[in-house]
């Protein structure tokens, strides 16, 4: 089969859905590659190029449609595209099936199948071939390029001869695959980067690009990201307002701020108010990355760059894959390869459009005359922060104090009933008992007594020398026997000499292994 | 020589065993405090041998030579794994020699009482103490015989039995007799009944049949334990030991028998507190054998056990910083402590955070991890107790189970029908990877299965902890 990517006719879009590296690949699939002439000429690739990859030149997009079983393209096709489908044509392309009713209508009533690449589902499998995260991320990039381009300062400290340079201040709203890259190349320029998500669980990835994450102070059941395929959804007008509050307190700080929220199938929230914009200082840039969508800040005007009364900036371009149209066109040319590869299992240069699979089905918006949008939910969920466990209460100072109280006082109460316990029972055998025990009773209270006080502080890894040694000096039996063994009697002598013997052993044994122990412990 | 200076030398060897306990709080005075005992033993054993009342003191020296050279033998000869069944043998000798101190103070009381009155006045030493008691001092003297003898008695025979289960001559499952502790409580009443007997006739037959008694509870009870309490059986003889002694000195009226005793007695009764605590069990669980009955069906564990071979965990080793080992009985039975050193030595050698965590429960005996850790020549100061530590393993990069089973159980934080619930456990399952090292699929001595072995960040080393240490020890770089 022949694929075959056509000049893009939208004005000021340089970008080509096929480059001669991606072609090269593409004929290894087993597909003859196409391409209108001149169509890699503003990113960079000339026809010279694509010949030498094997690439046939086709003069006009006519032939090239009519020939080309597998059309690859970048923007969305305008209706006189559409026309030149059929039904054993297959239209890999941007395609907006959410806004774009008449298109899917117009590729249905042809009979063609088509393949929107902004619906790639977001799973792990799927990355390689997700043009919105690689568009996204040359935005993101450009975003902060076109900043330091109308900024007119440093992004980094410096202390020069000629004075002190204070870093600029980069704020981040939304950080998605496009914030991700705007942080990364804003910090790798030295600005002191902040950045704000509505989904708590993305704060780790922001901290691991160098960026400072903005916490709100605003409890409220978090979001699962999972649930709505890793994008953002609508917040709730508290949790907006905390958001916004937050936004005010940081518009007189920073230089630069790149707004990047979109939330998928809606105009693009307003975080950046006019009051905002009013509190930045002179010269301060911002770049509205949902410009298309009607912007994160409403005085944003489409492919505008304009100066606000009190001279900042507004950047308001939504053509900045464009901008960068060789980085851009070589990876979605990439992620067009990818998408063939999978819809090539085969490698026999044979489409096999296998609507089982999550990936091709999400993706596909017609099919044999049938509109097949929305898809089904992928099977497999995005990859999410679990959901926080919530929170052991909180106990007030005044509850831990009456529960401190509390404990104090049933303490006091067991002490005092034990002491008092004991007590009685010692009074009591002293009526009783002669003074020759009581002597002999108090030095043992006593010796309990210390004997608890001492074994407590006893380090819990010298516990087998403990034992060692107590068994060592608990043959202080030994003294009754050498008391005894003067006895007059026999039997008495024998046992007296026996207990002594044992002892004897405990006494060596129990203190030489105790110092062969002790001296086993080293110090690193 | 006067009694004045035996007593004297009493309360000096009194205060250097009090010092030589109190010295053990660190491992560098501990080694000073060792002396200290043995000043106090030596110190303690002259004084009586020039004091009143001994005799046949040149067979004294060499009796205790004799037992002195056996004790020496055996000390410099034990391998530092038997350890727990030394300390169970050394506890039983102390055991039997109160059963003999006891019935010597029988006998001697007997002799004495048989004398006429001027007789009475020439006998010296212990015979002198007994010739000038009165009634109620008698009575109270028997009273205290009795008790000496009978705790003596239960400390010999279940010393015995604890080194037979600890040395592997006896099996070391819980068994009983039929009757269970029907025949102890029977043998305790018995004991009771000859208390009264021998308090009123002051026979030797009551006596004697007292200690039959005795012996029988030592034993039973001990057999009734099964291996994995017997850091609170070891301890809880250390206790009794103790205890015999210092009724033993009450009965001859020796302060110092006294004074050490109680010391020894409420040492182990410490370390037994800290075992049981260590297990969220009561003594009494203990002592009378098992686990208690579970109260629901166990949680449901699902997943499985998912093994790896050397590479996998030399890998995870060479990239890791932080490295928490956990050892168990299963490190001391493979004798695995040299191994352990080693892969510690190799991997501090790169720079990593080496530590141990130890619970207070591993092992056979109170500390018996940390002394055979010692002896492979592992710093102790990377020797940490579960509270130092527990709270570490969210930020450690892997942790090694090596032997270890109940301890590291998580069913005793999740699941509150689990039989070991509410006990305090090393919470290795934060770090971000656990291998396990272990012989088999088998449960720990509990017999409870070990939802941490199905975890998905837990990875199953099969095969004897030594031979796995080998062979994974020249994989580290």
């Amino acid at each position: 089969m022949k694929i075959g990517a056509p000049k893009e006719i939208e004005p000021g879009e340089n970008r080509v859905a096929m480059t001669p590296d991606s072609a090269t690949q593409l004929q290894k699939l087993g597909y003859d590659c196409l391409i209108e002439t001149g169509a890699g000429g503003a990113a960079g690739f000339a026809d010279a190029d694509y010949e030498a990859a094997g690439v046939t030149v086709v003069k006009t997009a006519a032939a090239l449609w009519k020939e080309a079983d597998i059309i690859a393209k970048v923007r969305q096709p305008n209706s006189t595209e559409l026309k030149r489908l059929s039904s054993d044509k297959t239209l890999i392309s941007f395609f907006n099936p959410a806004g774009n009713e008449e298109g899917m209508e117009a590729a249905k009533s042809k009979g063609a199948n088509v393949i929107a690449m902004e619906m790639v589902p977001r799973i792990s499998r799927a990355q390689k071939m997700d043009a919105l995260s690689s568009m996204a991320n040359i935005a993101g990039y450009r975003a902060v390029i076109e900043a330091g381009n109308n900024y007119g300062r440093f992004f980094t400290g410096q202390i020069t001869a000629a004075g002190k340079v204070p870093p600029a201040k980069v704020l981040v709203v939304g950080a998605g695959v496009a914030g991700l890259a705007a942080i990364g190349t804003s910090t790798s320029l030295g600005a002191i980067t902040l950045a704000f998500d509505v989904r708590p669980e993305v704060a780790e990835q922001v901290e691991s690009m160098g960026a400072e994450f903005v916490y709100l102070d605003f409890e409220e059941e978090q979001q699962d990201g999972a649930a709505t395929g890793g994008y953002a959804s609508v917040s709730s007008p508290e949790f907006r307002e905390a958001q916004l509050a937050k936004f005010r307190e940081l518009a007189p700080e920073v230089d630069i701020v790149i707004t990047t929220a979109l939330i998928p199938n809606r105009e693009a929230p307003e975080l950046w108010t006019e009051d905002m914009v009013a509190a930045m200082k002179p010269g301060s840039v911002i770049v509205d990355l949902a410009a298309e969508k009607g912007g994160n800040c409403k005085q944003t005007v489409k492919d505008e760059r304009i100066v606000t009364e009190n001279g900042v900036i507004i950047i308001g371009y939504t053509d900045f894959p464009s901008r960068m149209a060789a980085q851009a066109s070589t990876l979605y040319a990439t992620n067009i390869r990818h998408m063939m590869t999978d819809l090539t299992p085969e490698k026999d240069g044979q489409i096999n459009h296998d609507m089982e699979d999550d990936v091709i089905r999400g993706a596909t918006v017609t099919h044999q005359g049938e509109i097949t949008f929305p898809p089904p939910p992928p099977k497999i969920a995005a990859i999410a922060a679990k959901p926080k466990a919530p929170a052991p209460k909180e106990l007030t100072p005044e509850e831990k104090r009456a529960a401190e109280v509390a404990a104090f006082k049933a303490q006091t109460k067991q002490q005092v009933t034990l002491l008092a316990v004991g007590g009685g029972l010692i009074l009591l055998a002293g009526l009783w008992a002669p003074a020759s025990f009581m002597q002999h009773f108090i030095v043992f209270v006593l010796s309990v007594f210390v004997g608890f006080q001492v074994i407590w502080n006893v380090s819990h890894s010298l516990h087998t020398p403990l034992m060692a040694v107590t068994n060592a000096i608990s043959s202080i039996i030994i003294l009754g026997a050498l008391m005894q063994i003067g006895s007059g009697s026999f039997l008495v002598i024998l046992l007296a000499a026996l207990s002594v013997f044992m002892a004897g052993i405990n006494i060596f044994g129990g203190f030489l292994v105790t110092r062969r122990m002790l001296a086993m412990f080293q110090k690193s | 020589m006067e009694f004045g200076f035996t007593t004297a030398a009493y309360v000096v060897a009194a205060v250097l065993f009090i010092l030589s306990l109190g010295g053990l709080s660190g491992q560098e005075s501990a080694k000073r405090a060792v002396w200290y005992g043995i000043v106090g033993m030596g110190l303690a054993v002259f004084a009586t041998l020039i004091g009143p009342g001994s005799g046949l003191w040149l067979l004294s020296a060499i009796l205790i030579a004799a037992g002195g050279i056996i004790g020496w033998y055996v000390a410099t000869k034990v391998e530092m794994t038997e350890m727990p069944q030394l300390v169970a043998a050394m506890h039983s000798l102390v055991g039997l020699a109160a059963v003999f101190v006891g019935f010597n103070a029988h006998f001697e009381l007997g002799r004495v009482l048989a004398m006429e009155p001027e007789a009475r006045e020439a006998l010296t030493g212990f015979a002198e103490l007994l010739a000038h008691k009165s009634v109620i001092e008698q009575n109270i003297l028997r009273v205290e015989v009795f008790l000496g003898i009978f705790i003596g008695a239960v400390t010999f025979t279940g010393s015995v039995i604890a080194y037979g289960k600890l040395s592997g001559k006896v099996n070391s499952a819980a068994t009983k007799l039929p009757g269970g502790h029907m025949l102890n409580a029977g043998a305790a009443a018995l004991s009771v009944i000859c208390l009264i007997w021998y308090f009123n006739s002051g026979g030797f037959f009551p006596l004697f049949l007292m200690t039959l008694a005795a012996l029988f509870i030592g034993y039973h009870l001990i057999m009734g334990i099964g291996g994995a309490d017997m850091p609170v059986v070891v301890s809880m003889l250390n206790s009794y030991s103790g205890w015999a002694a210092a009724a033993i000195g009450f009965s001859l009226g020796n302060d110092l028998l006294i004074v050490v005793g109680a010391l020894v007695g409420s040492s182990g009764a410490i370390l037994s507190y800290i075992m049981c605590k260590a297990m969220n069990r009561s003594f009494i669980s203990v002592i009378l054998g098992g686990f208690g009955g579970t109260s629901g069906p166990a949680m449901e564990i699902d997943g499985e056990q998912v093994a790896i071979d050397v590479d996998g965990v030399a890998t995870a080793l060479n990239e890791a910083d932080s490295i928490i080992i956990i050892p168990g009985y299963g490190m001391a039975v493979a004798q695995a402590q040299q191994a352990v050193s080693e892969l510690t030595k190799k991997l501090r050698a790169q720079g990593k955070n080496v530590r141990f965590a130890i619970h207070p429960v591993a092992g056979r005996l109170p500390g018996h991890m940390n002394v055979l850790l010692a002896e492979a020549k592992v710093p102790y100061d990377i020797v940490m107790e579960m509270d130092e530590i527990n709270e570490d393993f969210p930020d450690t990069d892997v942790a090694i189970v090596i032997g270890s089973n109940d301890i590291v159980n998580p069913a005793a934080q999740e699941d509150p029908n689990s039989p070991i619930a509410g006990m305090p456990v090393l919470e290795c399952w934060k770090a971000k990877q656990v291998f396990v090292s272990k012989r088999g699929q088998g449960t720990g001595y509990s017999g409870i299965e070990n939802p941490l072995f199905y975890k998905e960040n837990t990875r199953m080393f099969y095969g004897d902890a030594k031979a796995s240490l080998d062979s994974l020890l020249p994989k580290i770089n």
